[in-house]
């Protein structure tokens, strides 16, 4: 099993593709019109000043040179300096991403569980009511917006009926738990604090619905087509032709080479997913990245804009190399393959 | 006739599709009695491997859909079987190897783990170590080099050969009355193909096994069958002796199929039999054969023919052969 | 020959409702958009028009679907906004397919060359990061406004033809029709567009019809933060953002606008769908 060379490969063209997306992201952050150093130190600043300003950010050098000092200070670990905060970007990050990576985490499980949950039952159940009202749901799902489903979901659950929380991620009045690694909800389990983390989840519940249900309709199609379609291979009617039990049949022979375009696609689904908490976080107040992002962004905060889109880069490729890993694990196609290379 | 094995009369299979049925098998007769090696021959897309599948109670339904006729197995009806029975019945009673050995291994488990799954549940044995020796004996008994690396192996690992040699084993892998073997070799060369069939005749001989072979080469039939049945669009069309069905081919299809075969001295090239399977959406009326058939009468394009004996050993469904009045 | 073609594409097509449901659908937003100012009840509101004395009305028969704030009549709103999100959508993918697929199909066609690897590689880069976070980097260091929301969909979107024609262009490019082209000693551009590309027309243009519906969903997500067609003139994703600050009391100003983002995604998943489906019998 040559695993670990395929991981090692995984890896280094993930850092390349990286670099390139700080090159463009560099350069698109570059393109702004006007004087960064004018914009941040307002109409009023001396001339010297924002002179001085320029110098200090190496705004008045060609562009590859500043591209070096920017990638000098992401190995230096602090992303440069927000020209707003006038505090190293990574503090923000560091202040911000655990909130959105905890949502994140809650409706990417949300969205692999009750997918795959679902489109087993569809399948489990092709061309009944069953079927039918869970393929309807999900043109629906698949079709609204995760801004709009937040929205439906604070009417309907968070102001008429009251059951779920939904501003921010405590409730006021419950002590948070020690920071430990900034997702409530490991950190109040970790402190054994136990009326925090109900609190937590209450909250997570409500977000992590919202941006979870596109992708988990999606992920029910995929399902329930690929089931259907094993269903008729030859390797599913040799099983029974075997004496395997219909059960196991289904549970194993089916079901194993079933969810691999499901697994696969939850990547995909998780781009998206990121992409939406910018504009579910606000919706629910959540004191994220996506929140801290676009607020950057409104202020041209040209610094962070580059953070905020790299680390959100990196948090995607991780994701994308971990189902990668989890795809190669389930289909020995590719990871036999990948070796043969 | 207390030694039939397996007793098919008159299936009818349809498939369901988009506005109404392909009607696929139109009722299919066939026997097999103990021991015997019995051929079924007929062109690619007739109904051979539907068949056997409804046979084995492993059709896909949907879209399958049995519509008439028996299948007794030792005199039980294997149709109206419960699900605990019919997995019974094929963990010792029928077992095929399919056409595509590639299609028929799961790709995602190890060969180990897909035969000793079978074993396991075919012997009701829980122990480890017992099914492990079981599954390494399957495999040495289809003459597979290396077992315990072959358990080890993903279906994607191995030849072709190797594959079908897999399925061999998967499906002998314990005590078996009837096996069918759907097309085995075909998708290798031939002298692959000839080694797993000289393979399936003598495990068949050591386990006194009945075999239907299924093929389209009339070639193979000839060598390792001693009975066949010739197929044309989902009815039978003859059956006969092996020997009796070469030295006198009676319904024109036969005839035609085995002038579709080069033969060595020959010069140029085999015929061809004009026209193409037809439509099983909307299949000709009466005999399925009269549209390309050189003979073909009134009588054939309003009624079925039923198979008719020529002689003790010798079946025709053909009107040329007899005004057969059941139909 | 040609009526009876389209009778039977039709007749395929009809024979899922869904499909036909989507159809309708689609039909009926861009009718609505192209004849806003006839269909919409007050077409005077889609502009900077203030009635306080009509203000936050829940839907009646005289505003199906209430009114905003400003006592604009939503339902009149939302035809407006159809016409910049069907704009965006037809814009963004009249940039982005052309783009996309030709350069697919150059790495498809010229793989393992440094074509081929240059084009992938940047189309790796351009799909590393999640679509959406890119369009709004890229709309706010530009002026928030459609055309520049559009641009930067653009930006974002032509990758993923690229990825998908070049999957399609490798294997045809060993097809024995284009090995045949090349033994005549057909140019590379009769090649690339007229060997390879008709054979991948069915898919592409199955993609485009979802695409509408998710370049549309982009648009509004966009506008939903203040990166889009800029106020007084509707946008859905502004209308719903504007509403979200009045619930649960005026739910009606950002809940339908909302549903009809849905209604135009939906109807253009459906409508894909049928197309492909289309596609696909046409070839079983």
């Amino acid at each position: 099993m040559n695993f670990s060379r395929y991981l090692l490969r995984r890896l280094g063209y993930s850092v390349f593709v990286l670099l390139g997306l700080s090159v463009v992201v560099f350069i698109i952050a570059r393109l702004v019109p006007g004087d960064p150093a004018r914009a941040a130190l307002g109409p009023r600043a001396t001339q010297e000043a924002v002179e001085a300003l320029r110098a200090k950010l190496h705004l008045d050098k060609p562009i590859y040179v500043q591209y070096f000092f920017w990638l000098r200070s992401v190995f230096q670990g602090d992303f440069g300096e927000s020209l707003y905060t006038r505090r190293p970007v990574i503090e923000d990050i560091r202040e911000f991403l655990p909130a959105t990576l905890e949502l994140a985490l809650f409706a990417g499980l949300f969205m692999a569980v009750f997918g795959l949950l679902l489109g087993v039952l569809s399948a489990r159940y092709a061309n009944t009511w069953v079927d039918n009202v869970i393929r309807v749901l999900a043109y629906l799902g698949i079709a609204t917006p995760a801004f709009v489903v937040a929205i439906i979901l604070i009417l309907l659950f968070g102001m008429y009926y009251e059951v779920f929380p939904t501003i921010g991620r405590l409730s006021p009045g419950i002590s948070a738990p020690p920071r430990l690694t900034g997702l409530l909800t490991l950190d109040s389990l970790l402190s054994g604090n136990w009326i925090a983390l109900v609190d937590a989840l209450k909250h997570l519940f409500l977000p992590a619905l919202s941006l979870s249900l596109g992708g988990l309709f999606q992920e029910a199609r995929i399902t329930r087509a690929s089931m259907l379609e094993n269903a008729r291979r030859d390797f599913v009617a040799a099983a029974r032709a075997y004496g395997i039990p219909e059960r196991v049949v289904i549970a194993k022979y089916l079901f194993k080479p079933s969810i691999i375009p499901t697994v696969s696609i939850l990547g995909l689904d998780f781009a998206s997913l990121i992409g939406n908490a910018f504009l579910v976080e606000l919706l629910f107040n959540w004191p994220g990245i996506s929140r801290y992002g676009i607020n950057v962004m409104l202020r041209k905060d040209i610094e962070a804009i580059v953070a905020v889109v790299m680390v959100l880069g990196v948090v995607f490729t991780v994701v994308n190399i971990l189902v990668d890993l989890v795809v190669a694990y389930l289909d020995p196609r590719i990871r036999l393959v990948e070796r043969g290379e | 006739m207390q030694d039939v094995l397996l007793d098919v009369q008159n299936l009818v299979v349809h498939f369901r599709v988009y506005g109404g049925y392909l009607k696929v098998l139109d009722g299919v007769t066939l026997q097999v009695r103990r021991q015997e090696r019995v051929g079924l021959v007929g062109e690619t897309g007739c109904g051979k491997t539907t068949t056997m599948k409804t046979i084995m109670g492993i059709l896909p339904k949907p879209p399958g859909v049995v519509r008439g006729g028996r299948i007794l197995f030792k005199g039980r009806d294997v149709l109206s079987m419960r699900p605990q029975e019919l997995e019974h019945l094929r963990r010792s009673g029928i077992s095929m190897i399919f056409q595509d050995p590639t299609a028929a291994l799961n790709p995602v488990f190890t060969v180990g783990e897909q035969l000793e799954d079978a074993i396991r549940y075919a012997l009701g044995r829980r122990d480890h170590a017992s099914v492990r020796e079981v599954a390494l004996s399957a495999l040495q008994s289809v003459a597979l080099p290396d077992p315990p690396r072959i358990l080890e192996s993903y279906p994607v690992q191995l030849s072709g050969g190797m594959r079908q040699r897999v399925c061999i084993a998967l499906a002998l892998a314990y005590p078996k009355e009837l096996l069918i073997a759907d097309e085995p070799g075909t998708s290798l060369d031939v002298t692959i193909q000839d080694q797993i069939l000289r393979l399936i005749h003598r495990l068949a001989e050591e386990r006194k096994m009945a075999v239907i072979l299924i093929s389209h080469s009339l070639g193979v039939i000839r060598e390792w069958t001693e009975r066949v049945y010739v197929m044309y669009a989902g009815t039978i069309v003859e059956e006969a002796k092996t020997g009796e069905l070469f030295a006198r081919p009676l319904h024109p299809y036969t005839g035609a199929l085995m002038r579709c075969v080069p033969k060595l001295t020959g010069t140029g090239i085999a015929e061809g039999i004009p026209g193409r399977i037809p439509d099983y959406f909307d299949p000709p009326a009466g005999c399925r054969f009269h549209p390309r058939c050189p003979h073909c009468m009134d009588i054939c394009r309003q009624r079925k023919p039923q198979l008719f004996p020529v002689d003790e050993n010798h079946r025709v469904a053909c009107f040329l052969f007899g005004r057969n009045s059941r139909g | 020959m040609r009526r009876t073609r389209i009778g039977r594409w039709w007749y395929k097509f009809s024979r899922n409702p869904l499909s036909v449901v989507g159809l309708i659908i689609v039909v009926g937003v861009v009718f609505c958009a192209v004849f806003a100012p006839w269909v919409a009840p007050y077409p005077e509101h889609a502009g900077p028009y203030v009635n306080y004395r009509e203000a936050n009305q829940p839907p009646s028969l005289a505003h199906p679907f209430g009114t905003d704030i400003f006592g604009r009549d939503v339902l009149s709103r939302v035809f407006f906004a159809f016409r910049s999100s069907l704009l965006m959508g037809v814009v963004v993918l009249s940039i982005v397919v052309p783009v996309g697929v030709t350069l697919g199909l150059l790495a498809g066609y010229f793989k393992e060359s440094w074509v081929d690897i240059l084009i992938m590689r940047i189309t790796d880069i351009f799909l590393s990061v999640p679509p959406l976070i890119l369009a709004l980097a890229i709309t706010s260091v530009l002026k928030p406004n459609l055309t520049n929301a559009m641009i930067a969909v653009s930006v974002m979107w032509w990758p993923w033809y690229t990825r998908l024609v070049y999957g399609m262009a490798t294997s045809l490019r060993n097809e024995y029709f284009v090995q045949s082209a090349e033994l005549i000693g057909a140019s590379k551009f009769h090649i690339l567009f007229r060997e390879i590309l008709p054979n991948c027309v069915s898919t592409i243009l199955t993609k485009m019809t979802l695409d509408m519906g998710w370049v549309i969903l982009i648009g509004a997500a966009l506008s939903f933060v203040g990166l889009g067609e800029q106020p007084p003139k509707p946008a859905l994703g502004t209308m719903v953002a504007d509403g979200a600050k009045y619930l649960p009391e005026y739910w009606w100003i950002s809940v339908f606008p909302g549903l009809a983002i849905m209604l135009i995604v939906l109807g253009f998943n459906l409508l894909g769908d049928g197309i492909g489906d289309l596609f696909s019998l046409e070839e079983a």
